[in-house]
């Protein structure tokens, strides 16, 4: 089984985010980064299937040189090789025009499954891997948990809402966006961080791809977010805004 | 100009969703200008109740191959749809699951970007949705000539905004409805969808809880879950949690508040290290006193806190837990 993973590097979790001074991006001057913590669990959906059914595993990913990092991270833990979008302005472009450059660069693989995570924890678009699905011309379906190869294709475990799931048989080659959740994600081990070094890691640039992309949806300004209520704000050491706040979930919001 | 309002159904009825998703249709346009559309199988009844609302048309898109959702056959059924309507400039969706599985192919067919996942419309109209967890907003401006594409995030736009305008209190008769019959052949929809089924009995009922103690990532590890424990025991509330201790098994998923989870109102909802990505605030918003206490003062959770304190949960909630004790004595 061929599968490609496509991941994204994102600001870590815990790392501050300042809006930029142009408004329209982040600051992104001594930001920590990390992988897509969903694209994570696509790389694991992948190695799973590749140890049961064996085959290649290949990771792409879109953005500038620092994206390098984590596509070694990818290698590390234990894909096959990996394909570089060098992309400098991946925030300026849209969903489709992302989808346009992964679909480029996947294509020529004949991939048997494309994988990757249901939504980027930056802008949270949740869209590409169903518009690279639409642009290969695949089936797809989104929310997936868990894989399993048939004699016939796929069979995946859907996640709907409220906790209710769905199975769905689909052909291959398909793409899946998965769901966190499905398993467990391992650690890159230190023969697997050494091994990375020497896998092939290919950079191909948008124009080598043949990819023209104009937006058709502008990020035009970004802004910290309006407050739906007032917080009261209970200060001083634990101690003293525990109690604090004890005695106002008594007397003004009379919820004890 | 026209606006398509896509409504989603479920056991036979509209989805409350859909109507905020008129609401923000709403903004866009006047009645006259929105046309509801509802898709299935057998579509009348849905259809009788898009039409008590305030809107100028309703289309049934119906096709026997419409019975159950699939991505294939929704998208094409819309495709042909679109092709059919001249002048169509917004398509409004509810951002529901189903929705967020077809909608952006539908538009890429349509070489558009659907805007997803939108809490406000600004003028121009910009459409405001969130950034990096909720840490941030965005505003997005589509550009070029095509339909666009927008599905509005649940909790962001009221359905009673429209309630007061549905056609028979304002003395109007229910709008007008037509049918639409796609044609669709058997082979164009690639996947096999089976029913839906739960993953075991529920026996944690968050809903019905008057007090909930939710704890996020910021608990690190699975066994520093007997500190809020604690809290929840002295509080009289049920335990819950935001997704990523669900996904690591350190809670049932039962006990997953959000979008993914259960949609819960309790009186107090108190939030342990969760920093409030939207797919958690869309599950707890409506509780009625929301307490939230994180280590990062910019935490999106305070958004929408009654009462914060940003402090080490590690030092804050066995404080709070010897404060609500004591209170009691």
């Amino acid at each position: 089984m061929k599968i490609v993973v496509a991941i994204k590097q994102v600001p870590d979790r815990d790392a501050q985010v300042r809006i930029a001074a142009n408004g329209k991006w982040i600051d992104e001057a001594d930001l920590q980064w990390a992988m897509n913590e969903p694209d994570a669990y696509a790389l694991e959906e992948a190695l799973l299937l590749k140890e049961k059914n064996s085959g290649e595993v290949i990771v792409v990913s879109a953005g500038p040189e620092r994206v390098g990092s984590t596509i070694r991270e990818a290698l590390a833990k234990g894909a096959d090789r990996a394909i570089h979008i060098l992309c400098d302005d991946l925030n300026g472009q849209d969903a489709l025009g992302v989808a346009r450059l992964l679909a480029a660069a996947v294509k020529p693989e004949n991939p048997d499954l494309v994988l990757s995570g249901l939504q980027s924890e930056d802008v949270g678009l949740g869209q590409t891997g169903v518009i690279v699905a639409e642009l290969l011309g695949l089936p797809h379906a989104t929310m997936i948990l868990h894989v399993e190869k048939t004699d016939s294709g796929l069979k995946v475990k859907r996640e709907l809402e409220e906790g209710w799931f769905q199975t769905i048989e689909l052909p291959t080659p398909a793409v899946l966006t998965m769901q966190s959740g499905g398993n467990k994600l391992r650690y890159a081990t230190l023969m697997g961080i050494k091994r990375a070094k020497t896998k092939e890691l290919r950079t191909l640039s948008a124009a080598e791809l043949g990819v023209e992309v104009a937006p058709t949806v502008v990020l035009a300004q970004i802004a910290a977010p309006k407050k739906q209520r007032s917080t009261q704000m209970m200060p001083g050491t634990a101690k003293e805004a525990a109690i604090a706040l004890v005695e106002k979930l008594k007397t003004e919001a009379h919820v004890l | 100009m026209n606006i398509l309002l896509v409504l989603e159904e479920s056991g036979g009825k509209i989805k409350g969703v859909s109507w905020e998703a008129l609401a923000a249709a709403q903004r866009l346009g006047p009645r006259e200008s929105i046309t509801a559309v509802v898709i299935g199988a057998q579509t009348e009844t849905l259809a009788a109740q898009a039409a008590a609302r305030p809107v100028g048309k309703v289309i049934r898109v119906e096709h026997p191959l419409l019975a159950q959702y699939t991505a294939d056959g929704f998208a094409y059924a819309l495709e042909t749809l679109l092709q059919n309507q001249n002048g169509t400039k917004y398509v409004v969706f509810p951002h529901t699951y189903q929705v967020r599985d077809y909608a952006p192919a539908l538009a890429c067919r349509m070489s558009q970007v659907l805007i997803g996942d939108v809490v406000g419309i600004e003028e121009g109209p910009r459409f405001v949705r969130q950034l990096m967890q909720g840490r941030l907003t965005g505003s997005y401006r589509p550009s070029g000539d095509g339909p666009c594409f927008v599905s509005v995030q649940a909790g962001a736009f009221r359905p009673d905004e429209t309630a007061a305008g549905s056609n028979s209190s304002a003395g109007r008769a229910p709008a007008s409805i037509t049918i639409f019959t796609p044609t669709i052949d058997a082979a164009q929809i690639r996947t096999r969808p089976g029913d839906p089924f739960r993953a075991s009995e529920q026996t944690a009922d968050l809903g019905s809880a008057q007090r909930i103690v939710s704890v996020g990532r910021g608990i690190k590890e699975a066994q520093n879950l007997s500190l809020v424990q604690e809290l929840a025991t002295a509080l009289g509330a049920e335990l819950a949690a935001s997704r990523p201790i669900c996904d690591n098994g350190w809670l049932p998923m039962e006990r997953q508040v959000g979008s993914s989870g259960q949609t819960v109102a309790p009186k107090l909802y108190l939030a342990v290290g969760i920093s409030g990505a939207i797919q958690h605030l869309v599950g707890m918003k409506g509780s009625q006193c929301i307490v939230a206490i994180n280590k990062d003062p910019d935490a999106p959770i305070f958004e929408v806190a009654d009462y914060g304190i940003v402090g080490d949960l590690f030092e804050v909630v066995p404080a709070l837990t010897e404060a609500v004790k004591a209170a009691k004595q």
